[in-house]
């Protein structure tokens, strides 16, 4: 058999499912956000709902809100990682292996669920700082669910993603970073000299591949701001879903133009990832 | 010294990954647990008995989770075990392309194309359907399963394939005797996390399952949206047990690998 032949068909059955499942799907919706829905008698393609979106107040507010809980979770989880990575390098690998993997193998709405009976307003952290007198009543517990900085958003995603993070650098600083280390502390350079030009370097494209797949990842998920969320601004994914519940059918062309711009922005990410992890593989 | 020091940094980060599970333990088995109790003063079983009396319809739920969860799996390792053989094995034209068409449902939410595709599913009488579910279950989970199986295939050397082809045997034996055994406990760490994949999926089924399907996240959805913690912490345990005893597994499949290194290829199920 033919080398070619067959690489081909251990591929096909995987390029036939994720071909016609998910970018058929995304040719509908791409198809759909122009106007084209003959069931209601549009045929006519537009870019009309695109025009519609960019200029809608409730898109905007939509997008920085994303974009603000995708960079807080992004930036907070990639730095705690990095220190936590940094403080457990010489612990007992097992037993950190088993810590980090609970979280990334936890489903997001169980730890949404979890994170909010500590910090609601009668959740645990209320207790205990009713316990210390420090509130009296569970409203004097500032608001960490359904509010304007998606704290209880962003604390589930921060749980969620540093293991993952931290899994990528602790690879690093086991492999190569803590024997070139030993050779500047004997060179005589200090811990902060050793971190920036040393540790640093060999880390670096490891957790920018990593914090690229939590923004994408942040950027696009549903569940956890759709039950821990405010009403209003919704995160885009939300918003999309709930222009498409709409009674309006012609509502629908908006949903589906949230979605393809949600889409091009992740494959962005996807493919800046791909570059990077590749350079990785090459180094 | 050192040594100690490492240790209070573990503990610490032990203590901060089970943070969310204590109130959902507490509450779990809290009879009643008014603010500002720091624990709950009365115990009781409540929860636990209505679901297993079938109330809130978790026993349908349970099943729907599980066959739609088994099925996808099945399906995925039978797609992706080939995919990961190819690029993780072999060098070919237009590979960085199929690697990204591969990795691209990881990244760019399923949620947009399960839209896009929900009107062809309508049409076609998929909707509503458990069968219509198990397949858009398919976009995350066969990603998962051909990126774990692309690095299992990637790290083994094939000398020992070869060793079996000179010594007589067919393609098809050196696969099925030598290369396959190999690989099994890749396999079952990439069919583990298909399952887990497909079991915390929530608005994927919402949006095909239209209501007619329900599986577990939607009813600790519901539970979560509600005022009764108990039913929800009961929900929500019984909905992380599949991860935690996958931990487990996996952990005893990948003991050999030494430490932590091992377990990034698993990735990040959402």
């Amino acid at each position: 058999m033919g080398g070619r032949l067959k690489i081909s068909l251990l591929l096909a059955p995987a390029v036939l499912v994720i071909g016609t499942l998910f970018v058929g799907g995304l040719y509908a919706a791409l198809v759909q956000s122009l106007g084209y829905f003959p069931a209601i008698g549009q045929t006519e393609m537009s870019l009309s709902a695109y025009r519609e979106v960019f200029s809608s107040g409730n898109f905007i507010d939509s997008l920085i809100l994303t974009i603000y809980i995708a960079v807080a979770s992004t930036v907070i989880s990639t730095t705690l990682a990095v220190l936590g990575a940094l403080a457990l390098r010489r612990s007992s690998g097992t037993v950190s292996a088993v810590v980090f993997q609970i979280p990334i193998t936890i489903p997001h709405l169980v730890a949404a669920v979890g994170i909010a009976l500590v910090v609601s307003q009668t959740g645990l952290g209320a207790r205990l700082a009713s316990a210390f007198g420090l509130v009296g009543e569970p409203s004097d517990f500032p608001a960490l669910l359904y509010d304007k900085y998606s704290i209880g958003i962003i604390l589930t995603y921060v749980w969620k993603e540093v293991p993952f993070v931290a899994l990528v650098v602790l690879a690093g600083l086991r492999g190569v970073a803590s024997e070139l280390e030993e050779v500047a502390q004997t060179l005589g350079a200090n811990a902060w000299q050793r971190f920036w030009h040393v540790i640093f370097p060999v880390i670096a494209p490891g957790v920018v591949a990593a914090s690229l797949v939590v923004f994408a990842f942040t950027f696009g998920a549903f569940e956890v701001p759709y039950l821990l969320g405010q009403d209003y601004p919704t995160i885009l994914p939300v918003t999309a879903y709930n222009e498409y519940r709409s009674i309006e059918l012609s509502d629908r062309p908006a949903a589906m133009a949230i979605n393809i711009i949600i889409a091009v922005i992740t494959a962005l990410f996807a493919a800046a990832y791909l570059r990077l992890s590749r350079g990785l593989g090459r180094g | 010294m050192g040594k100690k020091r490492h240790n209070i940094w573990l503990i610490l980060a032990a203590l901060v990954v089970a943070i969310p599970f204590i109130p959902l333990v507490l509450w779990a088995f809290a009879g009643e647990w008014r603010f500002p109790e720091l624990l709950p003063t009365e115990f009781s079983l409540r929860g636990w008995e209505q679901i297993i009396s079938g109330g809130n319809r978790v026993p349908e739920a349970v099943l729907n989770s599980l066959i739609i969860g088994v099925a996808a799996t099945a399906a995925s390792v039978a797609v992706g075990l080939p995919a990961g053989m190819a690029i993780g094995g072999y060098e070919f034209r237009f590979k960085g392309a199929v690697i990204f068409l591969i990795l691209l449902p990881i990244l760019v939410p399923p949620l947009a194309s399960t839209m896009g595709i929900h009107l062809t599913f309508i049409r076609l009488g998929l909707s509503d359907t458990v069968f219509g579910v198990f397949l858009v279950h398919l976009i995350p989970t066969v990603p998962y399963t051909a990126i774990i199986l692309t690095s299992v295939f990637a790290d083994m050397t094939g000398e020992m394939e070869e060793a079996a082809r000179s010594l007589g045997a067919s393609p098809w034996q050196a696969f099925r005797h030598v290369t396959l055994p190999q690989a099994v406990p890749g396999i079952a760490v990439a069919a583990l996390f298909a399952f887990l994949v497909s079991w915390s999926q929530y608005i994927l089924t919402v949006l095909i399952g239209g209501g007619s399907v329900i599986t577990l996240p939607m009813l600790l959805f519901s539970a979560a949206s509600g005022s009764d913690p108990v039913i929800t912490s009961v929900l929500a345990i019984l909905f992380a047990l599949p991860a935690l005893v996958v931990l487990v597994v996996a952990l005893r499949f990948l003991r050999g690998g030494g430490d932590e290194s091992g377990m990034i290829g698993l990735g990040k199920p959402s």
